[in-house]
């Protein structure tokens, strides 16, 4: 893990490639003319005031957005040398690759066993011993299993909400994604679970690209890799973590981190 | 860490699949085809209704269906309908008059009076009496409530239209009380905090501020009972009798149009007579009345709703 | 402040202190006098409730047996059962109970889930509440013009269930609908963040996480309609049936067609009353065990999440 970061210069494939997107609700302009890109294996921390449109942002990378109606957007996201809006690029195949946790852990009334391997079963996998496999190695993957080896069956809501949440993501990492979208996936976490969670997030990148929206800029600091600064719909500013919290390039992005405002 | 689960290559086939596409774009039509079913419900009575309706308005004249002579079985049939809109109306007038005080004043006490404890104890035996099939207040009237108003009342017949009145209207209480009770609930804590900082007593402040706010969801509340106690047919049916005069005695036998209906299909009018007809013009106009109310408690809902 | 700075002053108040106590008690009698009013209100439909259930188990004593239960309709009141009555009913309720929850239950779905909010979405709505207040005598003049004449189903279990169906449809939406509201928006979200289709969705968490309020919902409507009279009565059920119903196309009689008959022959012989009486008690039990059933669902599935 240290040793990837300081390999600095090595030029890694590129994932995501935004370029000039815009996002509408409605009239108002929520993402204004947004260049990026997240490159393999990274942590990509999203940082900025409430209502920057960064959560809005993590939610266009696999068009979760477009849940809510009235939503426009122009410009183009490429994944994988594929445009996410082409209609020949089912947006249920892109959510398959691209698995997201959310601000709130939100497991499904079922039980624990259910939970995790319910991406695979709508997707057609039936056999048992297969989901088993899975359901197993998801769990060990997000450090759950050893926890709740012994009650698979009984139901997701009574695991304590640190536990849902890191179900939530055994059950994410059960599609296999390439990469992985985290909303706030600690706010809503007591300090200890949070802990568990940035731990798990270390170990989670040595397989996965995370991007991950926060608005605590310590946690930004602590697990990621690079850090991209918005500020009412805008990228403010995007580099490496360590320069974005000593030598920031961009007035604004200063301000924020000293805590100047916001 | 272990990734050797292969999801990716067992699922690789299932988004070619066209036969997924399809399902998920005729599902919603089969969704579709069952919530028009409702539309074609209506349809299916305004249909019926007017067609046969048609027939008998087209061959009774306007004077005679506005007059008070009733006798579709006399060998000169008469179809005035004045009667039956006559009793109608008396006993829904009757029936409000039992509901409207108690089931204002009940959902007063639920609302703005009793502890949360208490209220939920009530409130679910007050919609055990809502569940009571009417058949069941229709008998409760007929056999328990007509001897006791014998008893008060010289003169009473033993079908009349007071008793069925007086039922119906308990059975309405819980309607009024329930939904009343919902539009007081709605009023914020805020406005009442605020009479009360000024030394109100409960009393004044259900009248002076919860009233006056939760009024037009009062209001819907009267209208749908109302609409109700017009379209409610079994207990004025065995309670009321078949009596077919137009009168203003609530002592004697009268019969609204609900029980015209039930009375004249449970007997032998035949397809095709003008008396099978009538069924339809007063099921009709049955049906206009208490669709206008429904609007009309409808349109007075929508407004109350904007107000905070 | 001294005595006379305040008897000075007293003419500048506004309120006169003492009138103000006086009206004060008055204010808090009257409070307590309305509240014992409202009490009283509260407590009628109770009373009511009590007396009607038992006056009624009063004259259903002595007459509510085994053999009553058993045994068929007769003219003669020592002899009658209701076995007959108690099969329609229970026939009816197979043929409304999957008519309407299949029914309504995707309508409710294309309700919440598929329509776009618009004009047409409120047009169903406003004429689902609509027909949730058409009164059921109505329901019976259409059952019996399109079931019994035109489709020719006649009085039979058939025509009866589809009648009834139509009438309760309203209930079973509108109920499902609020089931289908409750579903928190995050388990969606947590579908479609799996790659799930709105239908995979709908199939694996909408559905199951509101099934509770929606059977609720569905047993609730289904009390409904067996308590209900007047479509039947419409639809010309003949007063005596002595065959036992053995198919939806058979002639049927149901409970409260029996309570309507037996309580107008009252008259010509008064033990036509208590049968009436000791009909109404299983009726009320069927209904008091579907209605406890309903609580049960909802109290066992309450806020699982």
């Amino acid at each position: 893990m240290i040793s990837q970061n300081t390999n600095k210069d090595e030029a890694k494939r590129i994932i995501y490639s935004v370029n000039n997107l815009n996002l509408w609700y409605g009239k108002d302009q929520a993402l204004k003319n947004l260049n990026f890109t997240i490159e393999e294996n990274d942590v990509t921390a999203i940082i900025g005031p409430s209502g920057c449109g960064k959560s809005t942002f993590i939610k266009t990378l696999n068009r979760m957005i477009e849940i809510i109606p009235n939503v426009k957007t122009s410009g183009e996201i490429i994944y994988n040398d594929r445009n996410i809006f082409d209609s020949a690029f089912g947006v249920e195949e892109l959510r398959t690759r691209v698995g997201m946790v959310f601000q709130k852990p939100n497991p499904f009334p079922k039980s624990i066993f259910e939970n995790v391997v319910y991406g695979p079963k709508i997707h057609g996998i039936r056999n048992k011993k297969k989901l088993m496999e899975i359901a197993e190695v998801s769990l060990r993957n997000s450090a759950l299993w050893d926890e709740v080896k012994d009650r698979l069956n009984s139901n997701a809501y009574g695991l304590s909400g640190g536990q849902q949440q890191r179900l939530c993501i055994a059950r994410a990492l059960a599609m296999e994604p390439e990469v992985l979208l985290m909303d706030e996936p600690t706010s809503a976490l007591d300090p200890i679970a949070t802990a568990k969670i940035e731990e798990l997030i270390m170990e989670l990148k040595k397989d996965y690209t995370i991007v991950i929206v926060t608005h605590s800029m310590q946690q930004a600091a602590r697990i990621s890799d690079k850090t991209a600064f918005f500020l009412m719909g805008e990228l403010i500013e995007l580099d490496k973590t360590k320069t974005i919290f000593t030598t920031p390039r961009d007035k604004r992005t200063e301000d924020y981190i000293t805590g100047r405002f916001g | 860490m272990d990734k050797s689960m292969n999801v990716r290559e067992v699922i690789k086939d299932n988004f070619n699949n066209k036969r997924h596409r399809g399902l998920e774009k005729f599902i919603p039509k089969i969704f579709l085809l069952a919530a028009s079913l409702s539309v074609v419900t209506t349809v299916g009575i305004v249909c019926t209704l007017l067609f046969d309706a048609f027939k008998f308005f087209s061959r009774v004249p306007l004077r005679e269906i506005f007059s008070t002579k009733l006798a579709p079985l006399s060998a000169n049939p008469s179809f005035g309908i004045l009667p039956l809109i006559n009793a109608t109306m008396i006993t829904s007038l009757i029936a409000m008059c039992v509901a409207i005080p108690i089931g204002l004043t009940a959902a007063l006490y639920l609302s703005e009076f009793a502890s949360d404890g208490l209220r939920r104890i009530l409130k679910p035996i007050m919609e055990l009496l809502a569940g009571i099939p009417t058949i069941v207040y229709g008998f409760f009237a007929y056999s328990f409530v007509t001897p006791i108003l014998m008893k008060l009342i010289p003169g009473l017949e033993a079908k009349n239209a007071l008793s069925p009145g007086i039922v119906m209207g308990i059975m309405i209480i819980p309607m009024v009380a329930s939904l009343s009770e919902d539009a007081m609930n709605s009023v914020p804590n805020a406005m009442r905090e605020g009479a009360f900082a000024l030394g109100s007593t409960k009393l004044e402040v259900a009248f002076k501020v919860v009233i006056p706010a939760a009024f037009s969801g009062i209001m819907a509340s009267f209208v749908l009972g109302i609409s109700r106690a017009v379209g409610e047919t079994m207990i004025v049916a065995i309670a009321s009798g078949s009596s077919k005069i137009f009168t203003f005695d609530i002592t004697r036998s009268m019969q609204t149009m609900t029980a015209y209906i039930v009375e004249f299909t449970s007997g032998d009018a035949g397809s095709g007579t003008l008396g099978y007809y009538s069924l339809y013009a007063v099921g009709l106009i049955l049906f206009v009345f208490t669709l206008l109310m429904n609007l009309l408690a409808q349109y007075i809902t929508r407004k109350y709703r904007e107000e905070y | 402040m001294s005595y006379d700075v305040m008897q000075q002053n007293k003419d500048k108040h506004f309120l006169n202190t003492e009138a103000l106590k006086r009206r004060m008690k008055l204010r808090i009698i009257l409070d307590k006098v309305a509240k014992g009013i409202f009490i009283l209100s509260t407590l009628f439909s109770l009373l009511i409730l009590g007396v009607l259930i038992y006056r009624v188990w009063n004259q259903s004593v002595g007459w509510l047996n085994l053999r009553f239960l058993k045994s068929n309709l007769s003219i003669f009141p020592e002899k009658a059962g209701i076995h007959g009555p108690i099969l329609g009913t229970l026939w009816l309720m197979a043929i409304v109970a999957p008519v309407t929850v299949i029914l309504g239950v995707a309508t409710a779905i294309y309700l919440e889930e598929y329509a776009t909010k618009g004009k047409f979405q409120s047009f169903i709505k406003t004429n689902i509440s609509n027909l949730a207040g058409v009164p059921s005598v109505i329901f019976g003049l259409l059952g019996l013009t399109v079931f019994g004449r035109l489709l020719k189903l006649g009085s039979s279990i058939l025509a009866g269930g589809l009648t009834m169906s139509l009438l309760v449809l309203p209930i079973v939406i509108v109920a499902s609908q609020e089931a289908l509201k409750a579903v928190p928006g995050f388990l969606k979200d947590a579908s479609y963040a799996l790659g799930a289709t709105k239908w995979t969705t709908i199939k694996t968490v909408i559905l199951p996480t509101a099934l509770p309020g929606i059977m609720t919902g569905s047993i609730l409507a289904l009390s409904r309609a067996i308590g209900e009279t007047a479509p039947l009565v419409v639809l010309g059920i003949p007063t005596l049936i002595l065959r036992i119903p053995d198919g939806i196309m058979s002639d049927f009689t149901a409970l409260p067609i029996q309570i309507y008959y037996w309580t107008l022959d009252a008259v010509l012989r008064p033990e036509y009353a208590n049968l009436a009486a000791a009909t109404i008690i299983v009726l009320l039990f069927m209904l008091f065990i579907m209605n406890s059933i309903a609580i049960l669902i909802r109290n066992k599935y309450q806020k699982r999440y």
